[in-house]
């Protein structure tokens, strides 16, 4: 399609500053005028009573292909992502075999593009096969297209090897993103707490992820590499961040829709939907996670979608795996929990899922600028829906959120001129 | 006896004492005691369970509470099947869920079940239509056990309200410190665990009880005292040192014994390491009731099976029921057949 127009609608560029009531015009894959545009366009989208946004970025999706298709795809998982708003996802290296090479994010991208929904932009290994002990080939890696590594699913444990990762990814310019758990207090299934010595389940404390984000920004201190909190869950967590972002040391953080609107309280029927790593925590660590939002600590927001089939799921608490899918629920969760309640105002968490993410992995995308790629969400803030994983997209239905009732959700996402998704019978 | 009136049973399954009200608590210890008398008769049966299938479906090594399940199970005359994961097809990898769905459509009442896994009995309940014991799961509870040891706690002393009693050892892996935990505290008693602080998180104070790492602090104020088997794979995970150590600390010597109460009431869930956490003196003199929560576990066991059965049974009844009444209305299709 030569031509898009999008008309009638509420601009929000956190780029560009207030909100803007204007139409969008774009051409060849091109944002070509934002204001009042006159004028015939191969398709106009009428999208009065609408927010649109720059394309909603997801840094932190598992989309477990190759090595789990039967979880989730390269298709599948994208398919998800536009339906849920996203024109961009960062996927986790965790797959079998693991994202860990050159020829991995080559096929990433290019099963991706054939695909043609979401941009899907590989992560890869920190380490060769994630083990956690010899760095991964980030420079050739890099070359390809990973936008970011991390070893995803875990930390890297051996602070020496950490060190290097930090001196190597530095001198490429590239983000290291940390699953932040130190391993010798990972052996739970929930968080450590009351309700883990209630239900007897053995619990992974608050320390396991403060050890390792303190121990990061010591190693990192002198090496100034660009450092990233993977979903952040704890108080202790958020205050090491803050802390270290008033020193002016290069850190961000994510937070994910769970851990903001969910407490390990929610563990107590055992039902394995709600065990994910890092585990829910208290209603004090959700407070916190929200207070970190409010001023700024966190920067932006991710789904950490982790799809699991029904088999796996369906186990004892502590023998199922951890993780819960979230592409075509978190927009309308992280209303819910930021936006209905008052804490940051639609503009912020706008920036905080466009413009943030893309500048902690160095992508100059998540603006409306005239000339820039057009990746837009068309947002309806006032549309109600109703939580059911049977209409997603994704291949699975881990979701702890089934039935809830949400105000707000993407209608139409188009990646790079293209619409990719649209809510079926909204605009035709 | 308690002050709470007994509250008639309706619950299918038995998972955990944390959901029961001391009501229900004390309802199941009252049907224990009538079915108690069972045991002395010269023919030790009752046809309670006639017609019905108990499976004991256990994941773990279990000696005491398996034949206690099964003797109960064949006093109420039902027939008892035994299934343990070892040499059966769980070893091939089929899930929980699965082999209890299959043991199920051979037409099976009650499922007991130990497994090493807590929540265990709690999935298997939202997957079978029959009833669902627990008969322990992983480090949550073990119901049945900690309503024999109340049972035999109110046998001794006659009530269970403002007793002072002490749990002592692995608290932290122990379901049958939770059970009794919850039951006791309900019941009106005072609970105090007593470990190292590697085995005794502080949450449990969060859980009513109080929480004490010097045995011989409390020693001399406690009515009973509950010793909990020393699991030796312990020390590998760094919780205590050495079994001398934890003897020293938290075994119930005979020179520890000698500062207790002079009516003190030892208790053991058993099996026991003699000389660990338990002196032979004391585990067989005349103030144990180690063997009386034995034949105890057998009442209550009985009277579990018997409670899950007619609660299933009048649940089924009430289905039926249900679905008479919607088949006598005639549906829209049916009338143009009967004008």
């Amino acid at each position: 399609m030569a031509s898009l127009l999008i008309r009638n609608g509420t601009v929000l560029d956190p780029v560009r500053g207030a909100p803007l009531r204007a139409d969008v015009l774009i051409r060849d894959g091109r944002i070509a005028r934002v204001g009042d545009v006159s004028g015939p366009a191969d398709r106009v989208i009428d999208a009065a009573g609408c927010y649109v946004t720059p394309g909603l970025i997801d840094l932190h999706v598992h989309l477990r292909e190759p090595g789990d298709e039967e979880e989730e795809d390269i298709a599948s998982g994208s398919a998800a992502a536009a339906a849920g708003g996203f024109t961009t996802v960062c996927c986790m290296p965790n797959t079998r075999p693991p994202l860990d090479n050159e020829g991995q994010i080559e096929f990433v991208l290019r099963e991706a593009e054939r695909v043609g929904r979401a941009r899907v932009l590989p992560v890869g290994a920190i380490t060769r096969g994630r083990e956690g002990r010899e760095l991964a080939e980030m420079a050739r890696m890099k070359e390809r297209g990973a936008v970011a590594f991390s070893d995803d699913g875990k930390g890297v444990a051996d602070a020496a090897v950490m060190r290097k990762a930090f001196q190597y990814a530095a001198m490429l310019g590239a983000t290291i993103m940390q699953h932040c758990e130190e391993e010798s207090l990972s052996g739970g299934a929930m968080h450590a707490g009351l309700v883990s010595t209630t239900l007897g389940l053995p619990g992974i404390p608050a320390e396991a992820e403060q050890l390792m984000i303190a121990r990061d920004l010591l190693l990192n201190r002198t090496i100034g590499c660009r450092y990233h909190v993977q979903h952040i869950s704890t108080a202790g967590g958020v205050e090491l961040v803050r802390e270290a972002k008033k020193r002016g040391l290069p850190v961000s953080a994510e937070v994910t829709p769970h851990h903001l609107l969910l407490t390990d309280e929610c563990c107590r029927s055992y039902d394995t939907n709600y065990k994910m790593s890092p585990p829910l925590r208290t209603a004090g660590d959700v407070e916190a996670c929200i207070a970190g939002v409010k001023d700024g600590t966190i920067d932006c927001l991710a789904s950490d979608h982790a799809p699991h089939r029904p088999e796996e799921k369906e186990l004892e608490f502590a023998a199922a795996p951890f993780g819960v899918i979230g592409l075509e629920t978190a927009l309308g969760l992280y209303i819910k929990a930021l936006v209905e309640p008052g804490h940051i105002d639609w503009m912020t968490l706008v920036a905080m899922m466009t413009v943030n993410p893309a500048r902690i992995v160095g992508l100059n995308s998540g603006t409306l600028g005239e000339g820039a790629a057009a990746d837009v969400t068309i947002i309806d803030p006032a549309l109600v829906w109703r939580v059911d994983p049977a209409t997603f997209h994704s291949k699975s239905r881990n979701c702890p959120f089934a039935g809830w009732e949400l105000r707000g959700r993407a209608v139409a996402t188009v990646v790079e001129g293209r619409v990719c998704w649209e809510l079926p019978g909204r605009f035709r | 006896m308690s002050k709470t009136a007994p509250q008639p049973w309706t619950r299918k399954h038995l998972l955990a004492l944390e959901e029961l009200s001391a009501g229900e608590i004390n309802y199941v210890l009252e049907t224990a005691r009538s079915f108690a008398e069972v045991s002395t008769r010269s023919i030790k049966k009752v046809p309670a369970l006639r017609g019905r299938v108990v499976v004991n479906l256990f994941f773990e090594d279990s000696t005491r509470t398996r034949t206690s399940f099964s003797l109960a199970a064949s006093r109420l005359s039902a027939d008892v099947i035994d299934f343990s994961a070892r040499g059966s097809s769980v070893s091939k990898g089929e899930t929980l869920i699965d082999t209890a769905r299959n043991i199920e459509a051979m037409g099976v009442d009650i499922i007991v079940l130990r497994h090493p896994a807590a929540g265990a009995a709690h999935l298997l309940s939202r997957h079978v239509r029959c009833s669902v014991i627990n008969a322990g799961d992983g480090a949550h509870e073990h119901p049945t056990q900690g309503l024999l040891d109340i049972y035999t706690i109110r046998q001794h002393f006659g009530r269970v309200e403002g007793l002072k009693v002490a749990i002592v050892g692995d608290i932290a892996n122990s379901r049958v410190a939770r059970s009794n935990l919850w039951g006791l505290r309900k019941l009106g008693a005072e609970v105090i665990l007593v470990g190292p602080p590697t085995l005794l998180p502080r949450a449990f104070e969060r859980l009513g009880a109080r929480v004490v790492h010097n045995f011989d602090e409390v020693i001399g104020e406690v009515d009973v005292i509950n010793m909990l088997r020393v699991q030796f794979e312990r020390i590998q995970s760094s919780q205590f040192p050495s079994v001398g150590e934890f003897t020293g600390l938290f075994g119930l010597t005979r020179e520890r014994f000698r500062r207790c109460k002079k009516d003190v009431f030892i208790m053991h869930p058993g099996p026991m390491n003699r000389g660990i956490e338990i002196c032979s003196e004391i585990a067989d003199g005349p103030h144990s009731g180690i063997l009386t929560q034995v034949s105890n576990g057998l009442a209550i066991r009985m009277a579990v099976l018997y409670l899950v059965s007619q609660a299933c049974e009048r649940e089924r009844a009430a289905g039926e029921a249900a679905a008479a009444v919607r088949h006598e209305r005639p549906r829209p299709a049916d009338r143009k057949h009967h004008p």
